[in-house]
């Protein structure tokens, strides 16, 4: 009988970029720990004086608690999809790391699948430190906030598995300039992010909702607010279905380049 | 078990173009086995085929008596390969990059770190441990490249061009290394166009072009057999030369500005050619792997 082609050996393939995470994590950890900070500063300061208070699902919250955490789903969506598309790009296309990886018991299959579950560990790594900053601010509410960790890793599956898509199909690696302006650029300034997505147009509420950001969003924001209903569960749902769509095509797309 | 590998019908086509061309093979155990051929023979192609990087068109292949389609990760667990492209990591040190690699055969911690300590003097590197691989001359990643495929304790190694691009004392070095390999026994499976490579290293050969194995079997037998003992090459032959050597039954290759004949009794026709036809510009000496690749590969550029 033929060997699976995904067994619990893609760990190997995760650990090699953790390998390399550690060895830079100094560097690494910084934008995640500053960033918040400036968001923070530049929106909470500068505009919050002239925004106020955000009527968000029924009450009015700060527009800073409104924004700190869309910014974390934001950045659990720069670091997925950036991982896997540029770094996994520079693996992949200049460094030639898959093509080792395929002469050993590793499968194609393997790779990308540790490749995406790494890129996910980096939402996750990067949430728990910006967690960490704005909730010194006490712009979150726990419990529930903590939920906003697992919620990391599905969202960085997500965007990681679109993003290893657009790996396996772009030929250089300056035309991810094309979905970054055409796909993540709109979801940062139209998931209700900065502004509630009721003050969008009717049909433009509706386009948004096919956003996986809106999700993310959403979610992000209900669990710092401690806003839980079974309604986030549809959002959830949103997600792991995404997941479930992107994530064969990224690997299909993968063998269609590779395998040749 | 007799044969490390074996090769029948194997074909390999990429949208049309037919890249591999019905070859059969076989790999004795502790046999190390080359395959010649100019750029684009499908030299690399079968190679990818046999480590299981590249789908199969048709036919079949056989390691260690296993069908790579069923048993691909027994396999390519106890095979090394050495790529044609310096793949080694450039975001990890020297030792990390056997480290790592030995990871993705499952290897423990402390027996990788055993095994990497081994092959780093084997290789000559184990004062270049903590170095960036980009910090490395060519010939160092060759032998880093060799030591991380040897990191499973192949029973087959497979090596695609090993010294491509090396000067020649880095290649020296890599062949001293591949013959220290041999001596202990290593099944070795190699593709070169380097005819001294192949004389020097392999037991058999078979040389291939356009997809097809022109000749098989080992390396002097192939030179007795395709061009003799001896070749003499004449540099600007004269007319009377040419005529002389048209009207005899000499096997000859005129490439315009070069005359070069091969034969068995070249000691007695270069002395006549010498002493009758011309002072300077002629040489006798032996026939090598290269005449008889050149003999029957053609002389044209492929690119």
């Amino acid at each position: 009988m033929a060997s699976p082609r995904i067994s619990k050996r893609f760990v190997r393939v995760w650990q090699r970029n953790l390998t390399v995470y550690q060895k830079m994590w100094k560097i690494l950890f910084l934008p995640p720990l500053l960033e918040p900070l400036f968001y923070l500063l530049a929106f909470g300061v500068g505009l919050a004086v002239m925004v106020g208070g955000v009527y968000y699902r029924g009450s009015e919250v700060s527009y800073v608690s409104f924004i700190a955490p869309a910014l974390i789903a934001i950045n659990i969506m720069y670091n997925a999809f950036f991982e896997n598309t540029y770094a996994s790009f520079v693996r992949m296309y200049f460094q030639k790391t898959f093509d080792a990886m395929m002469a050993t018991p590793l499968s194609l299959e393997e790779i990308i699948t540790g490749e995406i579950m790494w890129g996910a560990t980096k939402s996750v790594i990067a949430t728990a430190i910006m967690l960490a900053v704005v909730s010194l601010f006490g712009l979150v509410k726990y419990p529930e906030g903590l939920l906003i960790i697992p919620l990391a890793f599905l969202g960085g599956v997500a965007f990681g598995a679109i993003g290893m898509f657009f790996t396996s199909i772009v030929k250089t690696i300056e035309m991810f300039n094309l979905p970054i302006f055409l796909f993540v650029t709109p979801m940062f300034l139209f998931s209700g992010t900065f502004f509630p997505l009721e003050n969008l147009p009717l049909w433009a509420q509706k386009l948004a909702l096919a956003f996986p950001l809106t999700h993310l969003v959403k979610l992000t924001r209900s669990f710092s607010l401690g806003l839980i209903d079974s309604a986030l569960l549809w959002s959830c749902a949103y997600l792991l279905l995404f997941c479930l769509i992107w994530f064969p095509l990224a690997i299909s797309g993968m063998r269609h380049r590779l395998i040749k | 078990m007799q044969y490390v590998l074996e090769v029948e019908s194997l074909k390999k086509t990429f949208d049309g173009f037919v890249a591999v061309d019905g070859i059969s093979f076989r790999v004795s155990h502790g046999e190390c086995f080359g395959i010649l051929g100019p750029n684009g023979a499908g030299k690399t192609s079968t190679i990818r085929m046999i480590y299981g990087f590249s789908p199969i068109t048709s036919g079949n292949i056989k390691v260690f008596g296993l069908s790579i389609s069923q048993g691909w990760r027994t396999i390519k667990s106890r095979i090394g390969v050495c790529q044609q492209d310096n793949n080694l990591d450039p975001d990890l040190t020297v030792l990390q990059n056997l480290e790592i690699f030995a990871r993705y055969f499952d290897m423990p911690k402390d027996q990788a770190l055993h095994r990497a300590d081994q092959l780093l003097k084997f290789i000559a590197l184990d004062n270049r441990k903590n170095s960036t691989v980009t910090d490395l001359s060519g010939g160092m990643m060759r032998r880093l490249v060799l030591a991380r495929a040897l990191i499973n304790n192949p029973d087959l190694l497979i090596l695609d061009e090993p010294t491509t691009g090396l000067d020649p004392q880095s290649r020296h070095q890599v062949w001293n290394k591949l013959e220290d390999l041999r001596a202990k026994g290593l099944s070795v499976l190699l593709t070169t166009h380097y005819m001294e490579e192949a004389s020097r290293l392999c037991d058999r050969l078979v040389i291939m072009d356009r997809g097809r194995i022109l000749v098989e079997g080992k390396p002097m037998d192939l030179i007795k057999e395709h061009v003799g003992q001896d070749v003499i090459e004449v540099a600007e032959p004269g007319d009377e030369l040419q005529k002389y050597i048209r009207s005899g039954s000499m096997v000859y290759e005129d490439l315009g500005h070069r005359l070069i004949i091969y034969g068995h009794e070249g000691e007695k026709l270069f002395r006549t050619i010498s002493d009758e036809y011309c002072k300077e510009g002629c040489i006798l000496r032996m026939a090598t792997l290269e005449d008889v690749f050149l003999k029957l590969t053609g002389r044209e550029l492929r690119e």
